[in-house]
């Protein structure tokens, strides 16, 4: 894409600008679209209706919120660390763009296609435990405090078995890359990673079970890093005001929730990549049927949102079922269940690659 | 260890029950009531702002003399012989100029008992609930047919009727030098004609 803008504007200054905004294209409709989502599907998991007065069904309504944000006084209280409570957010969100740097998006998009593409995501993922807990500190506030230090506990336990099981699959893969991840899952469904990958034999049957454990393990810890309900602990609605942002108001505010939604599709992301195919499609191609070449990118760009968007849906249904973990809880089921579970997963995973 | 395997089969499966809950929710129609577009049905004997159809008010105060807020202010003048008042709904003669019938809908308690002791059922209770005003005194209704200088013009007419009839009293009085006590007289001759 880099090059192909390159090319484009004979500058490598202006195409490095232009692929750098390009993720935020997506990302701000996406939210714009989550954040009804979000209202309509508790809504209607509650007997309600939801917003349904601006625009049909009121899909609008999150466009009209946005503006009302911008328009809001941005109040800074006088005992806060300013430097740190302004420059918080904004490490906040960087740290989810940075995840979307490296997801490919479609065959011909990528942000970067590095080799280290699993990893590099992890280690980014970081970003953000650091940009919560500025902004908790800095508020000068007990409940802020509360939230980003459980926020800290949460993401640094949860991120082992998100790590472990990424292990297991690269062991089982032998590459980093996400676009070759994806690239390997080609064509249809039974390709993908969670019905054991594209090579058909013995190994496939016996890793499926396995997978499908790996699969739920990398789900629920990357719900948890993402601070979603069950495990919304750091901005316990009930229990700490709204956690590490109880401070922020306005354009800031703003930016932690265009953080949360897009952490929330970049971690849907990240799972429909290494399980579930990616940006493949899972019945074939319209361009290859009508012989239309420039058609499949398209054709991936919209499975690759649909994936993410059906997870990220999961994710709110997952929100609206479940009560809130204690903290006690929480740390119970990262370090008694999903760590044992995942190592003795990556065990198998890893007997079974041998074989 | 069975426990721990136990513990964990009975964590996804649980899960899974509550998921299949919120699924088969998302699908039940919704009970919201959109409710400036649609409205629930009103019991039928709902109480809410009162109405008073002014064709058939005949002026008896009784209303006003039954509401516990006192929210209700009649004033009425009497018609002339030669006006014409017209009839109510159940026959009656109209004998009064209504010239005021104002009821205050900040102090109304939407009691219903104003409705009763109406004899021609003219004032009822309608199935208007919603009316409210920026200002208090934009909550304060006339029903009253008769504009003020209408009621003045009433006003005047009666006066002046009284002061003629007054006049022939007197005149009368004067031809009578020998019977005294015109006042009395006065009195019952107003009765008589308020009977009319």
């Amino acid at each position: 894409m880099f090059e192909f803008l390159s090319d484009l504007f004979g500058s490598q200054i202006i195409a490095a600008f232009i692929s750098a905004a390009l993720p935020l294209v997506f990302i701000v409709p996406f939210v714009i679209f989550a954040v009804w989502l979000e209202r309509k599907v508790s809504a209607h998991m509650q007997d309600r209706l939801g917003p349904m007065r601006v625009g049909w069904h009121g899909w609008l309504q999150t466009i009209a919120d946005f503006f009302k944000l911008l328009q809001k006084e941005d109040i800074v209280a006088s005992d806060t660390d300013k430097k740190f409570f302004n420059v918080a957010p904004y490490i906040v969100f960087a740290g989810t763009y940075l995840v979307f740097a490296a997801l490919p998006f479609s065959s011909a998009y990528i942000g970067t296609s590095l080799d280290i593409g699993l990893f590099y995501i992890i280690a980014v993922s970081g970003l953000v435990v650091i940009g919560i807990l500025m902004a908790g500190w800095a508020s000068n506030n007990k409940y802020s405090l509360y939230g980003a230090m459980r926020s800290a506990a949460q993401i640094v336990s949860y991120e082992i078995p998100t790590a472990i099981v990424i292990l297991s699959i690269v062991m089982f893969t032998g590459t980093l890359s996400l676009s070759e991840i994806s690239d390997n899952q080609t064509a249809y469904f039974w390709n993908w990673y969670i019905f054991g990958g594209p090579d058909w034999g013995l190994t496939k049957f016996l890793v499926l079970p396995f997978m499908i454990i790996g699969f739920l393990i990398l789900y629920i810890s990357t719900l948890a890093e993402v601070n979603r309900t069950p495990f919304d602990m750091p901005e316990a609605e009930s229990e700490l005001v709204a956690g590490y942002h109880t401070e922020y108001s306005g354009i800031k505010f703003s930016m932690f929730f265009l953080a949360e939604y897009g952490n929330m599709f970049a971690v849907s992301a990240i799972v429909s990549v290494i399980f579930f195919g990616g940006y493949q499609s899972p019945i074939g191609y319209l361009g290859d049927a009508l012989a239309a070449n420039w058609l499949i990118p398209f054709e991936q760009l919209f499975w690759f949102a649909a994936k993410g968007i059906f997870f990220v849906f999961v994710q709110m249904w997952l929100r609206w079922t479940l009560p809130r973990v204690r903290v006690d809880q929480l740390m119970t089921l990262c370090w008694k269940y999903l760590i044992p579970y995942s190592i003795v997963n990556l065990i198998i995973i890893g007997i079974i690659t041998l074989i | 260890m069975r426990e721990y395997l136990k513990n964990t089969w009975l964590g996804i499966w649980t899960v899974l029950v509550g998921m299949k809950i919120t699924f088969k929710h998302l699908f039940i129609p919704a009970v919201t009531i959109q409710y400036p577009d649609v409205k629930v049905p009103l019991p039928e004997r709902v109480r809410n702002r009162l109405y008073v159809n002014m064709d058939d008010c005949i002026g008896c105060d009784q209303c006003a003399r039954a509401c516990p807020v006192n929210c209700i202010t009649i004033e009425t003048v009497k018609g002339l012989p030669t006006d014409d008042l017209g009839i109510t709904s159940n026959g009656k003669k109209k004998a009064l100029w209504v010239t005021k019938f104002d009821i205050d809908f900040a102090k109304c308690c939407y009691c219903q008992l104003c409705v009763f002791p109406c004899p021609t059922e003219c004032i009822y209770m309608t199935d208007i609930y919603e009316f409210s005003e920026f200002k208090r005194n934009d909550l304060h209704y006339n029903f009253s047919t008769l504009s003020t200088d209408e009621g003045e013009e009433k006003k005047l007419n009666w006066e002046k009727f009284q002061a003629e009839k007054e006049a022939q009293k007197a005149a009368a009085a004067k031809q009578k030098a020998e019977k005294p006590a015109p006042e009395k007289k006065e009195s019952t001759d107003k009765s008589k004609s308020a009977g009319e």
